[in-house]
C-alpha cells in the first residue's frame, strides 16, 4: 500500500484538526517534560536505564517467566489462555459469553482488545459490547478507530461530542463537557452493573504474582475488572515483567511520560478472581496471552526491543510528524513513531512499506522514550530491509550513481564545477521555481512547499584552491 | 502438541532456547526506601492529595475520627466496611451510616444508594497523595468506587513514603487479597479536549482522615 | 588558547566541508576556516573529500553507502582532527558508520581509529580548541535552532549557546519549540514534502515570534530547510551557520 497522500493533505488542510492535535499532544509533551524533570525526579534516567534492562531481560527469557506466570495464575485461582493469534484470543470471549449466556460486556481501554478487534467478533453475534472509557465510548459511538494511544478522542471537539451524543443516545445536543461526562457516567453505570463479562487490557502482567495491573484514570478500568463476575483480561506476550517488586520502577515512568501524572487515578493490581469471604469481585478471571506475531519479532534479535514498549504514547506526542498527520494517517491501531516500527513488523512489511520512510528521523521518540527502544534505529533497520526486499527501481538506480559518483573526487569537482559556473548566481537568493533544464522530480517536490537557495558562482571547493593560490 | 505446549514451544524457539534452561539473575529494580519523619510525611501526603482537589484531616484519637466524619457527611447517607480500624473508631454505626453489612447483594445496593463511600485503607503513600485498599472480606471493592465520594479513615502508622516502601513491607501482596488499588485523587478524565472533569465514573470527591494515636482495645 | 605545540608549530585540522556545504553554502566553509586559522590552526582540506554517505545510509541502501563512507575513511585517515560544519555529519561518521561495517573488521579498524578524532565544529571549539573569545562582533537579535542530530545524537546542547554567548553585541532570543525538528530529515523533505513542509512552517511561526532577524544553526540543511520556508512566507529572515557568526567582525 501507497502512503495515503489525499487523507494526509486533507488532515495538514485542517485547520481545526491541526489546532486540536498540536495543541493536545503539547500539553502531554510539555506535562511530561515537567514531571521528568532532575528537580520532580532526578533518578528518572537511572529509572529508564533499569526499566530498560528489565524489560529486555523478561523478553529474552520469556519462557522461563511464561512458566512461573502459569503458576502463580493458576494458583490464585485463575487460568490462562494461550493465544497465537488475535482470533483465538477474539473466540475465547465470544465462546465464553455463549457458555454463560452474557449478552452484554463492558470494555475498558485498551489496545491489545482494539488490535483483536474484539467488538467486530461480539457485535456480529448478537453481543453487546460497550467501551467504558469516555474517549473510547464516544469513539465507539462514532465508529472510528482509536487516534492516540493514551487519548483516543483527542481529535474530537465537544461540538462534536455533542452531536454525536444527540444522534446516538437520543438526549438533548449539550455543548457542555462536564455535562457529556455524566451523560456517559449514567449511561454506563448501568452497563456496569448489567454485565457479565468485563474485558480490560493490561499495562503489566507481573510473573511472581501472577497479577495483572491496569493503570487509568477514570475508574472505568475498575468497574470493569470488578463489578461484572467474570474478568478477562488481555495481554500481549510483551506485558510480562518478573516481580512485584519491580512496579515501582515502571509505574514511576508510566504516568508521568503518558501525562506527567506521578500515578494516575487508579492502579488496579489484579490477582485471580474474589477470594473466600469477599463480598464482591468477580468469581471468575482469565488471562489470555496472546502472541498474534509476536514470537516473530521476539525471534529477531536486532528488533526484539520493538516489544520493551510500554504503551505510554510518549513518542506520539514528541513526533512532529505524527503532531502533524495525526493518529488515523497510520496504517493500523497503533499510531506514531512506535505504530510506524511495530506495524510493518506486526502486519507484514508490504502492508506500508512507505511507513519506515515517514520520518526525519530527528530522534525526539527515542529521546522520550521510558524504555530506551531505539526507534529511529528501528526505523533504519526497517528501511534497509525494504531496499534488500524490494527496492524501489528508479531509487536504486539514483543511489547506484550517486555511490559511484562520489567515489570520483575528480569527476565529482569537474561536475560541480561546470554545473556553477553554468548556473551559478553571483547575487545570491532564493528561488521559488525551477528553470526549464532543473524540473526534476526531486526539485518540484522541495519547490512545492519552500523556496531553494540559487547555486552559487563557485564551491567550496573552489573557492579554497583560489585562496591557496 | 496442545495449544499451550506449541505455545510455549514457539516462544522457545523465537528465543533459541531450551526447555529447562537456566535463565541470567533479572536486573535489579531502583528501590527508593529512605526515612522520613512522620510529621514531613504528613505534609507530604497532604500537600500530594490537596493539588488533585482531595483533603486530609489529621485527628487525635478515634472519637475525634468518628466526630470529623460525621461533619463531612454533614447528614448525607453512606456505606461503611467492616474494617477494624473503621469499627474501632465507631464510624459504621454514624447515624445514616450503612454498617455491618455482610450480604453481596446488600452491599452493592448500599454502594449504589449512598452518597459517600467509606473506607479504611492497607496504608496511604505520601510522595504521591494515594491510598492503597486491599480487597479483603472486610473491605470490599465497590465502597470506594461507586458513591460519588470517598472517605478514607485510616491511622496515623499506615502513612508509608512510596510503594517501593510499601512493597518491601509486603513483598506478597497477593497472598491474602486478590486485589489492589492505589488511589490517586478523584476519578478524571480529559478526554474531551482534554478538560479536566472530575468524577466520570469513580468518586469526585476524595477525602481522607488520619488518626494519631492508638485505638482503644476491642 | 591552548593551539601552540610545544615546538611553536600550530596544530592541524582537517575539515570535511560536506557535499551541502561545498556546493551550496561554501561561505559557511570559508567562517569556519577563517575561524580556525584565527585560533591559530593550520587548516587542511583533503581534495579527495565528497559525501559522508548519509543520503544512502539513511534510505537503507548499505551497499551503495559502503564504498562512499570508504571513500572517506581514506581521505582523512591521516587527519590529526576532523572538523565538520554539521552535526548530521558528524553523527553519521561518528556513530553510524559503525553499524554500517559491523561485519566487516578491517573497516571497523579504520572506523574506530578516526572517530575519536572526527569533532562537530562547535564541540572542537569548546571543548580542543578551548576557545573563550573568537573576537566576533554580530549586532543582530539572533534566535538559534536546535539540529536534531547535533542536539540528541552528539548532546550538542550548551556548546554552540556557549560560543554564542561571547559574540559581541549580539541578543540570543530562544525560541520555545528550539528543540522541535525543522523537517528536513534529508529525503524526507521531498518524499513526503507536505509533511516536511508543515513541520517548517510550525517552526517559521516560532521564529517569527521571536523577532529575531537571523537563525543560527550548526547544520546547513537544517537552516537551508529553514531559510526555504521562511522565503515562501514572506519573512526577510536570515539564516546563517554558527561558524558565519563567529567569524562575522560587524
Amino acid at each position: 500500500m501507497p502512503a495515503p497522500a489525499a487523507a494526509i493533505r486533507k488532515t495538514l488542510a485542517d485547520a481545526n484538526l491541526q489546532l486540536a492535535i498540536y495543541t493536545g499532544t503539547g500539553r502531554f509533551k510539555d506535562n511530561r517534560t515537567r514531571a521528568v524533570s532532575a528537580q520532580l525526579l532526578p533518578e528518572y534516567q537511572e529509572l529508564r536505564a533499569r526499566a530498560a534492562a528489565i524489560k529486555r531481560h523478561t523478553l529474552d527469557f520469556l519462557d522461563v517467566y511464561l512458566m512461573q506466570l502459569e503458576s502463580s495464575v493458576q494458583a490464585k485461582g485463575g487460568r490462562i489462555i494461550w493465544a497465537s493469534t488475535a482470533e483465538e484470543a477474539a473466540d475465547f470471549v465470544l465462546g465464553l459469553a455463549k457458555e454463560r449466556g452474557v449478552t452484554t460486556i463492558v470494555k475498558s481501554k485498551s489496545m491489545t482488545t482494539e488490535e483483536i478487534h474484539l467488538n467486530d467478533r461480539l457485535e456480529p453475534n448478537g453481543l453487546e459490547s460497550v467501551e467504558t472509557d469516555l474517549g473510547e465510548y464516544i469513539l465507539q459511538l462514532a465508529g472510528q478507530r482509536p487516534y492516540h494511544i493514551v487519548a483516543p478522542a483527542i481529535h474530537m471537539t465537544r461540538e462534536d461530542v455533542a452531536d454525536l451524543f444527540a444522534a446516538k443516545l437520543g438526549v438533548a445536543r449539550d455543548t457542555v463537557i462536564e455535562n457529556q461526562a455524566m451523560t456517559a457516567r449514567r449511561v454506563l453505570r448501568e452497563k456496569f452493573l448489567s454485565a457479565g463479562i468485563g474485558v480490560t487490557g493490561t499495562n503489566f502482567v507481573v510473573a511472581d504474582s501472577g497479577a495483572v495491573v491496569i493503570v487509568e484514570n477514570e475508574g472505568n478500568g475498575r468497574l470493569t475488572h470488578s463489578a461484572p463476575p467474570v474478568h478477562v483480561a488481555i495481554a500481549g506476550l510483551e506485558k510480562l515483567i518478573p516481580r512485584t517488586r519491580d512496579l515501582g520502577v515502571f509505574l514511576d515512568l508510566l504516568g508521568r511520560s503518558a501525562s506527567g501524572q506521578p500515578l494516575t487515578s487508579y492502579t488496579s493490581v489484579v490477582s485471580g478472581p474474589r477470594r473466600p469471604g469477599e463480598l464482591d469481585g468477580p468469581e471468575e478471571f482469565y488471562l489470555v496471552l496472546l502472541d498474534g506475531g509476536r514470537t516473530k519479532i521476539l525471534a529477531d534479535v536486532e528488533k526484539r526491543e520493538s516489544l520493551q514498549c510500554i504503551r505510554c504514547g510518549a513518542c506520539l506526542n514528541a513526533c512532529p510528524v505524527y503532531r502533524k498527520i495525526g493518529g488515523h494517517n497510520y496504517p493500523w491501531v497503533y499510531s506514531g513513531p512506535i505504530g510506524k516500527v511495530i506495524t510493518p513488523q506486526f502486519q507484514g512489511r508490504e502492508t506500508a512499506p512507505w511507513l519506515p520512510s515517514a520520518s526525519s528521523l530527528c530522534g525526539a521518540c527515542a529521546e522520550v522514550c521510558p524504555v530506551k527502544i531505539d526507534i529511529p534505529g528501528l526505523l533504519l533497520k526497517l528501511r534497509q530491509e525494504n531496499v534488500e526486499a524490494a527496492p524501489d527501481p528508479e531509487e536504486k538506480k539514483l543511489f547506484q550513481r550517486w555511490s559511484w559518483l562520489m567515489q570520483r573526487p575528480g569527476l565529482y569537482a569537474w561536475l560541480s564545477w561546470l554545473g556553477l559556473t553554468l548556473f551559478g548566481r553571483r547575487s545570491g537568493g532564493w528561488v521559488r521555481s525551477a528553470p526549464w533544464f532543473a524540473r526534476t522530480a526531486l526539485l518540484r517536490a522541495w519547490l512545492s512547499q519552500r523556496d531553494f537557495p540559487a547555486p552559487p558562482p563557485r564551491s567550496f571547493r573552489d573557492q579554497w584552491k583560489e585562496r591557496k593560490r | 502438541m496442545d495449544v499451550r505446549d506449541d505455545f510455549m514451544e514457539r516462544v522457545r524457539h523465537a528465543l533459541g532456547r531450551k526447555l529447562g534452561q537456566k535463565p541470567l539473575p533479572p536486573p535489579e529494580p531502583l528501590l527508593r526506601i529512605r526515612y522520613v519523619p512522620v510529621e514531613e510525611k504528613i505534609e507530604r501526603f497532604r500537600a500530594a492529595l490537596e493539588s488533585l482537589t482531595g483533603t486530609l484531616t489529621v485527628v487525635d484519637s478515634p472519637e475525634a475520627a468518628a466526630r470529623a466524619a460525621a461533619a463531612l457527611l454533614n447528614g448525607r447517607t453512606a456505606v461503611a466496611s467492616n474494617h477494624p480500624f473503621l469499627v474501632s473508631c465507631g464510624i459504621p454505626t454514624l447515624p445514616r451510616v450503612a454498617g455491618g453489612i455482610t450480604d453481596p447483594e446488600e452491599l452493592r445496593n448500599a454502594c449504589v444508594n449512598s452518597a459517600v463511600g467509606i473506607t479504611s485503607a492497607y496504608c496511604l503513600l505520601a510522595d504521591t497523595g494515594t491510598i492503597v485498599l486491599r480487597a479483603t472480606p472486610e473491605e470490599p471493592r465497590m465502597i470506594s468506587l461507586l458513591p460519588p465520594v470517598h472517605l478514607a479513615v485510616v491511622a496515623a502508622d499506615r502513612l508509608l513514603s512510596n510503594l517501593d516502601e510499601m512493597l518491601s513491607m509486603t513483598p506478597r501482596p497477593f497472598d491474602d487479597s486478590s486485589a489492589m488499588v492505589l488511589i490517586t485523587g478523584p476519578s478524571r478524565t480529559g478526554d474531551i479536549e482534554q478538560f479536566l472533569v472530575r468524577g466520570v465514573h469513580g468518586p469526585a470527591e476524595v477525602h481522607t482522615i488520619l488518626v494519631r494515636g492508638k485505638p482503644p482495645k476491642e | 588558547m591552548a593551539v601552540l605545540q610545544s615546538g611553536g608549530m600550530p596544530r592541524r585540522v582537517a575539515i570535511f566541508v560536506t557535499c551541502l556545504v561545498d556546493q551550496l553554502f561554501p561561505r559557511a566553509g570559508m567562517a569556519m576556516v577563517e575561524v580556525l586559522e584565527r585560533l591559530g590552526f593550520a587548516v587542511d582540506f583533503p581534495e579527495s573529500q565528497t559525501c559522508c554517505a548519509q543520503p544512502a545510509f539513511n534510505s537503507g541502501y548499505l551497499e551503495e553507502a559502503r564504498p562512499v563512507a570508504r571513500h572517506f575513511l581514506r581521505g582523512f585517515a591521516d587527519a590529526e582532527y576532523v572538523v565538520i560544519p554539521s552535526g548530521s555529519c558528524t553523527s553519521m561518521i561518528s556513530r553510524h558508520y559503525e553499524e554500517l561495517f559491523a561485519g566487516e573488521a578491517s573497516t571497523l579498524e579504520q572506523v574506530r581509529a578516526l572517530s575519536p578524532r572526527v569533532y562537530e565544529f562547535s564541540r572542537f571549539l569548546v571543548e580542543v580548541a578551548q576557545a573563550d573569545d573568537l573576537g566576533a562582533r554580530f549586532p543582530h537579535k539572533v534566535t538559534y535552532h536546535d539540529s536534531c542530530h547535533a542536539l540528541r545524537e552528539l548532546s550538542l546542547k550548551e556548546h554552540p549557546r556557549q560560543l554564542l554567548r561571547q559574540v559581541q553585541d549580539l541578543e540570543l532570543i530562544e525560541m520555545p519549540i528550539a528543540e522541535e525538528c525543522c523537517g528536513f530529515g534529508g529525503t524526507f523533505s521531498v518524499k513526503f514534502a507536505e509533511i516536511s513542509g508543515a513541520m517548517a512552517r510550525t517552526k517559521v511561526d516560532a521564529i517569527v515570534k521571536t523577532g529575531a532577524s537571523h537563525v543560527v544553526s550548526l547544520d546547513s540543511s537544517c537552516l537551508m530547510q529553514l531559510r526555504g520556508a521562511l522565503s515562501r512566507a514572506g519573512h526577510n529572515i536570515q539564516t546563517v551557520h554558527l561558524a558565519e557568526v563567529l567569524a562575522s567582525r560587524g
